[in-house]
Formats: structure tokens, C-alpha cells, sequence
């Protein structure tokens, strides 16, 4: 269903294309082998090649060039076994050489695609224009001083994709779902850790918009650096808004920059980027066409890990999610690998061939944990997928005991709860805690006449045909036994003993 | 005994090795004659101080059987290439106190080699110019005087006329240069010596200040072929650090020197005999194509059918380069800063004061080359007629090995003369340009005197890479043209 | 080709040069017959040439992913102007 802007004049369409910039996961700059890593000393991480020294000549680092035609393949998109490094020229108090090395009308990946998966369940395609790698810019720091910018370069050379989607996408949630999805896409693949606060992975959002059922494209204002999904959505939401206030005024959009205040939740003209730009793009005369073989593609490709729709598909297919908890369970690929190894036990690898879960757990019943309690657990605490609350082993373990019927579903939750809390196995936690459920029909018989010797008035009641009361009966009956009668023999002998 | 300073580095080398003179003499006398010549403003920055303490290191190296093939030598290195710690100001205010942290991979070589650096060496200001007349520190006096007007000062060409005036007036043995349009090659020719650009690729771009990336090439400057073979031999190799460094190994130069050209064919280009070329020139070209048909040689007339568009093509290429390669002297990070109200107006300032007028215009030229709705029709139409430029050289050295011209259309001219229009001044480079758009070897050696007592040089081409060929032929025009003559003072 | 003074103003304020009001007229009128000298390269036919970028006949050579460089804040900051703290400084930027 369209999303659609009620308007004066009417319903008006947003046409939405995303531009990211991804830092490529690398151990040194693209074109120098100065460090790439986060919150270093200022212009520690600078080589004369990052400052723009005189004489300073840029070699490209192999690692990147791979990054990029892996992030190119992970996005089923043509690679560009000629590509060729432009330089954009503009100047500005961070970029030290006075241009940015960046690819212009050959980049290293051209068309592809990213399939985004919607809150409904369904999925749309996005194009991918073209992926290219270019050299990060220095950092401006403005509140160090009152009259001065405080410059740091270690960024400056830092390389990045920046990937540009077609203007595929007509609502702030389908931009968010591709940022999503573009993150985790680069996450499974290891080329960006896509961490947008850190500012690994930066969003610029091209909006436009038409009135409903036209298919012109209007004026464009770009929106820069946006470092949050939802601030990306929020920033979306207020353009297209703005441009439907000035078309209905009779105004027109000019085509200019923007930035987005997160504060004020409004876009407003970016001063510094008024004028027209000309950045007199020219091949770099310091740097040859970069050709590679496509043996060197085919290598990449045959390393390239599963991707989150072809593990989605699987976990479908394959242990009968529906497709939201395949799609909450491959988001990431941790979360993926974590919940297969719940489901699974100690089975084999899915890659190695023995890709059948015979033998394994209830799929259904280990996602439910997962995402249940378990990440439940992981964001209440100090947690990650390297230090988890309860590894992957023990919550299989107690799966076990709830299938064996040592524990019921109910005690798990406490079980469960112990295991965070001590770092336990499950097992010893029953042990200790003596939570194992009563299922001697005796024990649970001799409770209930209890509960009911001491409530003859509500015994009456049900006999009367209160039917509701029995549940307070099991819970008063459980209750009784720490909750540890077995909930199924509990309901069936209740019944039984009202229908005496 | 000939004054040390009169010896060339072969000689040098070889006099060193018997122990007749240590290098801290030679490097003494250097530096002696400098302080004599000062007159000349051929050095920018004098290092006696480093000299002294390399050229003894040198001796002790010496001592202890480590001489590298230029141990000893003292050198002066133009400008343009950043030296550590010490002043690297491409002779432009801009540069202003700038010492550069690191050594340019040439000069690295070259003190690997045990080289000993007198100073840096005065140029047109980054590189722009074919007088040196350009530099923010003065212009450069050609040592040579006209017979008919010995007061008059007359330039030594450029851009690398301190390295020219200074071999010649022999106060460096041996200096580097670099050549983007023909800046090693014309002032070689005006101040009477040998200077080699070789193929692009050869020597490594790393540390020296870029005028025009892909034309940018270093070279030795020095009295003989011999002493450019041996310099080059140090100067050159693969350098990691530079994308365009040819992956080449480096053969020994000198021993190309055999003296045997029988058979080879040189090429002699119909279109370089434009109309106005000075009579003089002429007969020294012809007199060159005469030597070497009497060493061996054939001589085959070949057609360069784009010649007259290289001039304009290289005048499009150069600046659109520099415009970017000099976007970097901002005032930030090194060199001069001229405050101002706001960033932009720092920057405009600082680059309006740091930049003399030639860099100035070069970089409007090349602003406006590659500016939006102007690329087109400018750069990449420059290109386009680059490429047949260099498909014009490929066809001819299909049929010939080597290719002889004239390095530059007339003999030095005085200090203020062509300054006026600066397209006149480009003239200068009439003949070299087309072999710097082709990336190929080009060497300049005197030939002759012209009627007022000035030198006049030829210029040898070379298949690319093929330096060898280029000194070989060289060698031989050296041996009978026997250009003995000197500057005055000398 | 001619260019007015208004197309100079802008093209060294692209280039971030500034020029005084009164060099204008002579300015253009220098670059203007640079551009008139060029322009004689429209004589010639380049239907189906590739442009040149490079005379060297090869491609992009790689080097390894490793940490070669960096720290040395002091010698890049050596030579600033007016650095501070460790940092270049600039004019204050006003986004
Ligand atoms: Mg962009
Ligand atoms: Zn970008």
C-alpha cells in the first residue's frame, strides 16, 4: 500500500534515494598506511599522504579494493573489472589535499539490487545505482575555540563506500528497512561494522515529492550526514512535508543541501554549501585505471558468506519460521548463528553438507526463547553476542529439560532467569534450586485436596457451574507447589476431581 | 692540476678512488666557488654545514670500502625536491619556511649512493616558466654572456635554471632537475650542458613537489653524457610509493656509452622546422644529422604529423593538473598563512599573496579547463589529441631508433625579454613538449655556439624506457661536437 | 574564446584566489588570448580517440593492508602555521 501525505491540494508521493557512505573495514587507509582505528589521539593516525603534503603520492590498499567488490557482490550487483579514481576538487578545511580521491564515471560496482524487508512481512526491491570507493575527509571540531575549527586528520584518507541506491523508496520505513537491511548486509559480509554513531556508516537522503499517481521527478534536496535510522525517517518525514507546504504555496524547490537537526527534528539550508558547486571532477593523473582479473571477482565470491535472504529462506525452509522470526532471527548474523546453534544442539554446520536439523531441537520452540527471554536478557543487561547471558549451549540444555519434562515451560522461565543471574548451566540450577516439576500424580492429588479443604465456599461455587473458578484453583494449586506441578497433569486432574 | 671544481663527476669519481683528493676537498672547493657566485642566485638555500658533515661521512666510507657509484660527488638538487629538514620552497612564497619531514625517494637514492648536497637550487616558481625568471626568489643569471652585449643578463631557462647556471658555472658537478614541458632539457641547451628526462615512470614522483602528475619527471643535470648516465643510474628505479613508477630494473647507463651507433636509424621530424626557425639552429641541427651519419647512423626523414598541437595541448593538460596538484597550499597545514575574516577568506588571501602571478594564471587556466560544461571541449579534448601525439612518436619509432632535434628554437635571451605575453614565452618549449605528452626519454646536449658566443642544444628522443639508446647516441654527437667552450669566469 | 570578468571573478573564486576588482579586465583579457591560443586544437579530428590519462603502460599496482604509517602527530604538525593541542586550526567554520 502506497504511503501516502495528505495534503490541501490533495495526496502527494515521496520519492526517496538513500546515499550511503560505509567506512570499509580495513586495517589501513585506502590510499596510505596510516591506521584506520576509532578515537585515537588527534593526527596520530596521519601519514604525509592523509595531510596532503607536498609531493605525497597515494597507492591503493588491496584489502579496500576487495571490500568494495565484496560489499558489489553481496548486492548481486555488476562488477567493473576497469575502474577509474577521479579527483572531486573542492576546497574545505578537513580535506587536505584540496580534492577527495573518489570514483566518478567508472566506479568499481554498478547496478544491483537489496531486497527490503517490510513490517507486513513483504519484501521490495531496491535498485543500487553504483557503489564506489573514495577517501574519507579530516574532522572539524568548532567548539574547541572561540574564533577557530580545531582540524583533525585522522579520518582524511580513511576509505569508504559510498553506495547509492536508486530512487526506489517512497516512505521514511522504507528507507529505514534499507538502512537496515544495507547494515546488515555489510555487517554479514565484514566490510562495514556499520555503526552509525561512530560514524562508520553515514546517510545522505535524497527527497522529492508528486502529487499521488504522477511519476515526474521534482527538485531533489539532499539531506547530509544524517548518523541514525530513525533520524533519517524523522528527516524524511519533515522534507517531504516541507516540500508539500511550498508547492501548496505556490513556491518552488531549489535543489540544495541540507542538514538536519536532530534537536529541532527540522532540515534547514546548509550556509556553507550554497553555492553551485563545481568539483571539476578530472581522472587522477597520480593513480592508473585500477584493473582487476576476474579471477580475483571469483575468488571473493566463493568466500562471500550466506547472505541474510538466502538465510532467511532456509530458516523457513528448513526449521518452519514464518517469515517475521526468520527475518528477526537473520537481521543479524550473530542472532542467526546463535539461534541455530540453540536449535541445532551439537549438529553439523549447514555448510559442510549435513544441512538436515534431524536430530536437532523444536525450531519453533528454541526461536521463541530466543527471542523471547533470551533477548529479553541481552538488552537488559551489559550483554553482547561475544558475552551473551546464557550461552547458546546451556539454553539448548534447558530446552532439553523442558522436552524431557524435568522442568515445565513455566519453571524454564525461572530456570532461565537463574542461569542469567549465576552463570550456571542449567542442570545445576535445577539441581540446586530443586526445581525439577512434580509429576508424581500422588504429590499433585494430595495439593489439591488441600487447596480444596480449605475453600469449601468456592468448591460449592464451581460445583454450582462457576466453571471460571478452576482457574484460580490451578493457581492456587501451583501456588502451593512453588509452581512446580506439572501444568498439564495439574489441569487434567482438577478436572477430574470436579467432575467426581 | 684543473681546479677541482672543473673536473667532471667521472673524472671525480675516478680521482677519489686513487686518493688523490678526499671528498671533503672537492665538496670545499664547491662550496668556496659558490660563495664566489652568489651573484648568480643559482642557489636557494646553501647547506655547507650538511655538505661538510656528508662529504666526510662519505670519506669515511670510503675508508671502509663502501663507496656507492656517486661517492663523494657534490650535487646540487633543485628545489622542487622536499629534503628533510631542510627548506623545500619550490621557489615560491607560498612554501614559505617550509621543511619538509621526509626526503624525496631521487634524493634518498642519490645520498644512498653517497652523493653530497651542496644546497637547493633555484627553479621558476613550481616549476612554471622557461626562464626562470618566474621564482619568488629572484631570477637565475646564465653564466654565459652574448659577445655582442656581455653586460646584458640573460636567463638560463627553466624551470630548472639553477641547476643549469650552476653546472654550468661550476658550482654543483652535477644537479637534479625535473622536466614537465621541457624544463631539464631547455636550460641545459641555454646554459651549455647535458640534461636527460627520462621516460615517465623512470624515477619515482615521491617527495617532489608535483606541478603536472602525469608529465612530471626527474632527471640529472651535468656537463657530460657520461656524468648524466652515471647520475641517472642512481637517480632511478621502482619506487612502491608512486603508483606511476614503471616496475623497471635499472641497467647500467654508462656502460651504454660504446660509442657504436653504426647501423641505428635517426629519425628526423619534418614538422620541427617551423617557419622563423633560426638559421643557426638549422645548421646545428644539420651538423648534428651529419656526425652521426659519419659515426654510422642513417639518417630517415619521419612525418610527426601533430607536432603543432602539442604546444596548446600541453597548455591545457599542465595547468588543469596544477590547478588540483596546487589546491593543497592553503595556508593549513605548512608554508604561508595570510589571515583572514573566514576560512575562504583565509584561503584566498593566503593563495593570492603565495602565488606569483604565473602560478596564479596557470591555475585560473586550469580551473576554468576543467570546470563544468568546459571539460569537454578542453580537457578531454586535450587528452584525445595527446593520445595522437604519442601515436604519432610509436608510428615513427616503428622505423627509426632514435630521433634528433633542436631542444629549443633560439639561444638564451636576456632577462625581461618574452615576458610580456606569456603565450610567446611558451614558444620556448616548442620542441620539448611533445616528447613530455608522449612520456618519452629526451635528452639535451650542447652542440655548438651561436653567432654571439651562446650555446646551442640538440635533442635526442628515445623509445620509451630505451634511455640506453639515448646515451649511446648521445656519447657519440658528445665526441664530435667536442663543445669545449665555457662561460666566462670559469 | 573571451572571457568576461565576471566568468574570471568565478573562476578564482572557485580556485580560492583572490583577484582585486581592478586586475579583472586585464586578467581576462590574458586568459582570454591563452583560450584563443588552445582553442586551435578543434582543428583536429579525435572521432574514436580514447583520451589519454597516462603514457604509463600499466595498471594500478596494490599494496598489502597493514599499518605502515602514522604516528608521528608531531612531524605532520610540524610545519602548521598555527596548530594547536594537536590539531590544525582554521578560521572558525560556521556550518
Ligand atoms: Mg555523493
Ligand atoms: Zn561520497
Amino acid at each position: 500500500m502506497a504511503y501516502l501525505i495528505e495534503g490541501e491540494t490533495g495526496d502527494w508521493e515521496i520519492v526517496i534515494g538513500l546515499e550511503v557512505h560505509a567506512q570499509v573495514i580495513s586495517k589501513a587507509k585506502l590510499f596510505s598506511g596510516a591506521a584506520t582505528e576509532f578515537g585515537a589521539e588527534p593526527n596520530s593516525q596521519v601519514s604525509f599522504v592523509d595531510a596532503g603534503f607536498p609531493g605525497m603520492l597515494p597507492v591503493i590498499n588491496e584489502t579496500c579494493v576487495e571490500q568494495a567488490v565484496r560489499t558489489g557482490l553481496g548486492l548481486k550487483a555488476q562488477i567493473n573489472l576497469t575502474s577509474v579514481f577521479a579527483r572531486k576538487n573542492y576546497f574545505y578545511a578537513d580535506l587536505p589535499q584540496g580534492y577527495q580521491i573518489s570514483q566518478y564515471e567508472l566506479p568499481i560496482v554498478g547496478n544491483g539490487e537489496l531486497l527490503i524487508d517490510l513490517p507486513d512481512g513483504s519484501t521490495k526491491a531496491v535498485g543500487i545505482e553504483r557503489l564506489h570507493l573514495e577517501q574519507d575527509a579530516g574532522k572539524s571540531i568548532h567548539d574547541m575555540h572561540p574564533t577557530k575549527s580545531y582540524i583533525d586528520l585522522n579520518r582524511s584518507g580513511v576509505a569508504l563506500m559510498e553506495i547509492v541506491s536508486k530512487p526506489d523508496m517512497s516512505s521514511p520505513e522504507e528507507a529505514g528497512a534499507y538502512l537496515t537491511k544495507l547494515r546488515s548486509i555489510l555487517r554479514y559480509l565484514g566490510t562495514c561494522d556499520g555503526n552509525m554513531q561512530e560514524g562508520s556508516m553515514r546517510c545522505d537522503a535524497n527527497v522529492s515529492v508528486r502529487p499521488k499517481g504522477s511519476t515526474e521527478l521534482r527538485t531533489r534536496c539532499e539531506i547530509k550526514n544524517v548518523n541514525s535510522i530513525r533520524f533519517v525517517q524523522q528527516a524524511i518525514e519533515y522534507e517531504a512535508r516541507r516540500h508539500i507546504d511550498v508547492y501548496e504555496s505556490g513556491g518552488e524547490i531549489r535543489q540544495e543541501t541540507r542538514l538536519f537537526d536532530s534537536a529541532k527534528g527540522e532540515t534547514r539550508s546548509m550556509r556553507s554549501k550554497e553555492h553551485a558547486h563545481d568539483y571539476r571532477y578530472f581522472p587522477d593523473p597520480d593513480l592508473l585505471p585500477l584493473v582487476i582479473s576476474q579471477d580475483f571477482v571469483d575468488g571473493i565470491k566463493a568466500g562471500l558468506p550466506e547472505l541474510p535472504d538466502d538465510k532467511k529462506a532456509r530458516f523457513m525452509a528448513e526449521y518452519g519460521l514464518n517469515a517475521y522470526d526468520a527475518g528477526v532471527m537473520v537481521a543479524e548474523k550473530a542472532s542467526a548463528e546463535f539461534f541455530e546453534a540453540v536449535a541445532r544442539g551439537g549438529a553439523a554446520d549447514p555448510k559442510d553438507g549435513q544441512a538436515s536439523p534431524a536430530g536437532g531441537r523444536d525450531a519453533k520452540k528454541a526461536a521463541n526463547w530466543v527471542m523471547g527471554d533470551f533477548f529479553a536478557a541481552m538488552n537488559a543487561g551489559d550483554y553482547s553476542w561475544e558475552n551473551p547471558p546464557v550461552s547458546a549451549e546451556n539454553l539448548g540444555r534447558m530446552i532439553d529439560l523442558i522436552d524431557d519434562g524435568t522442568i515445565s515451560g513455566r519453571l524454564a522461565k525461572d530456570v532461565f532467569q537463574f542461569m542469567v543471574a549465576e552463570q550456571k548451566d542449567p542442570a545445576t540450577i535445577v539441581a540446586e534450586k530443586g526445581l525439577k516439576q512434580v509429576t508424581d500424580t500422588g504429590a499433585i492429588e494430595k495439593a489439591i485436596d488441600d487447596v480444596m479443604a480449605a475453600n469449601p465456599d468456592k468448591v460449592a461455587e464451581v460445583k454450582a457451574g462457576k466453571d471460571k473458578l478452576i482457574g484460580w484453583f490451578v493457581g492456587q494449586v501451583m501456588k502451593a507447589t512453588q509452581g512446580k506441578a506439572n501444568p498439564a497433569m495439574l489441569n487434567e486432574l482438577i478436572a477430574k476431581r470436579f467432575k467426581e | 692540476m684543473t681546479s677541482l671544481t672543473n673536473l667532471t663527476i667521472a673524472e671525480a669519481r675516478d680521482r677519489l678512488a686513487k686518493g688523490e683528493f678526499t671528498a671533503v676537498e672537492l665538496t670545499r672547493a664547491h662550496l668556496d666557488a659558490m660563495a664566489a657566485k652568489r651573484a648568480l642566485n643559482a642557489y636557494i638555500t646553501e647547506t655547507p654545514e650538511l655538505a661538510l658533515e656528508a662529504a666526510k661521512a662519505s670519506d669515511m666510507r670510503r675508508q671502509a670500502g663502501q663507496a656507492g657509484i656517486l661517492e663523494g660527488i657534490p650535487l646540487g638538487i633543485k628545489d622542487l625536491f622536499c629534503t628533510k629538514g631542510v627548506l623545500t620552497t619550490a621557489a615560491s612564497h607560498i612554501l614559505d619556511g617550509f621543511k619538509p619531514q621526509y626526503e624525496s625517494t631521487v634524493t634518498a637514492n642519490l645520498a644512498r649512493a653517497g652523493a653530497v648536497s651542496l644546497g637547493k637550487l633555484n627553479l621558476d616558481e613550481f616549476a612554471m616558466g622557461s626562464a626562470n625568471i618566474t621564482s619568488h626568489h629572484g631570477p637565475v643569471e646564465n653564466p654565459w654572456k652574448s659577445k655582442s652585449d656581455p653586460a646584458k643578463k640573460l636567463v638560463p631557462g627553466g624551470s630548472s635554471g639553477g641547476s643549469a647556471a650552476a653546472v654550468a658555472a661550476r658550482i654543483a658537478m652535477g644537479a637534479t632537475g625535473t622536466d614537465t614541458g621541457g624544463s631539464i632539457r631547455q636550460p641545459a641547451a641555454f646554459c651549455g650542458i647535458t640534461g636527460i628526462k627520462p621516460t615517465y615512470g623512470r624515477c619515482s614522483r615521491w617527495g617532489i613537489v608535483a606541478f603536472a602528475s602525469s608529465l612530471d619527471q626527474a632527471g640529472p643535470m651535468a656537463r657530460t653524457v657520461r656524468d648524466c648516465a652515471i647520475m641517472l643510474e642512481a637517480m632511478a628505479g621502482h619506487d612502491p610509493k608512486d603508483s606511476t613508477s614503471a616496475p623497471m630494473p635499472v641497467p647500467s647507463f654508462e656502460k651504454a656509452l660504446t660509442g657504436d651507433i653504426r647501423g641505428l636509424k635517426v629519425g628526423i621530424p619534418t614538422e620541427y622546422r617551423p617557419d622563423g626557425l633560426s638559421p643557426e639552429i638549422e645548421t646545428v641541427w644539420e651538423q648534428g644529422v651529419e656526425w652521426l651519419k659519419a659515426a654510422g647512423a642513417t639518417p630517415v626523414e619521419i612525418s610527426l604529423p601533430h607536432t603543432k598541437y602539442a604546444l596548446p595541448t600541453y597548455y591545457i593538460i599542465a595547468p588543469a593538473e596544477a590547478s588540483s596538484n596546487l589546491a593543497r597550499y592553503d595556508g593549513v597545514r605548512f608554508g604561508l598563512r595570510v589571515p583572514g575574516t573566514s576560512l575562504d577568506d583565509m584561503y584566498k588571501k593566503t593563495r593570492a599573496a603565495g602565488f606569483g602571478k604565473e602560478v596564479r594564471r596557470r591555475i585560473l587556466i586550469g580551473t576554468y579547463a576543467l570546470s563544468a560544461g568546459y571539460y569537454d571541449a578542453y580537457y578531454a579534448k586535450a587528452q584525445k589529441v595527446r593520445a595522437l601525439i604519442a601515436e604519432d612518436f610509436r608510428k615513427a619509432f616503428e622505423s627509426v631508433d632514435i630521433i634528433l632535434t633542436p631542444t629549443a628554437p633560439s639561444a638564451a635571451f636576456g632577462i625581461g625579454e618574452n615576458d610580456d605575453d606569456p603565450v610567446t614565452m611558451w614558444l620556448n618549449d616548442v620542441f620539448t613538449i611533445p616528447t613530455s605528452l608522449a612520456g618519452l626519454p629526451g635528452l639535451s646536449l650542447p652542440a655548438g655556439l651561436s653567432a654571439d658566443g651562446l650555446p646551442l642544444g640538440l635533442q635526442l628522443i628515445g623509445r620509451p624506457f630505451d634511455e640506453e639508446t639515448v646515451f649511446k647516441v648521445a656519447g657519440v654527437m658528445e665526441d664530435a661536437a667536442r663543445f669545449t667552450a665555457m662561460p666566462e669566469g670559469v | 574564446m573571451s572571457l568576461d570578468k565576471s566568468t574570471v571573478r568565478a573562476i578564482a573564486e572557485l580556485a580560492r584566489i583572490e583577484v582585486p576588482d581592478e586586475e579583472l579586465d586585464h586578467l581576462a583579457g590574458e586568459l582570454s588570448n591563452i583560450l584563443t591560443f588552445v582553442e586551435q586544437l578543434s582543428e583536429v579530428n579525435t572521432d574514436g580517440v580514447a583520451p589519454m590519462t597516462s603514457v604509463a603502460a600499466m595498471t594500478l599496482p596494490m599494496r598489502k593492508d597493514e599499518v605502515t604509517d602514522g604516528n608521528q602527530a608531531d612531524a605532520v604538525l610540524a610545519n602548521a602555521p598555527d596548530g594547536a593541542d594537536g590539531f590544525f586550526t582554521v578560521p572558525k567554520v560556521v556550518e
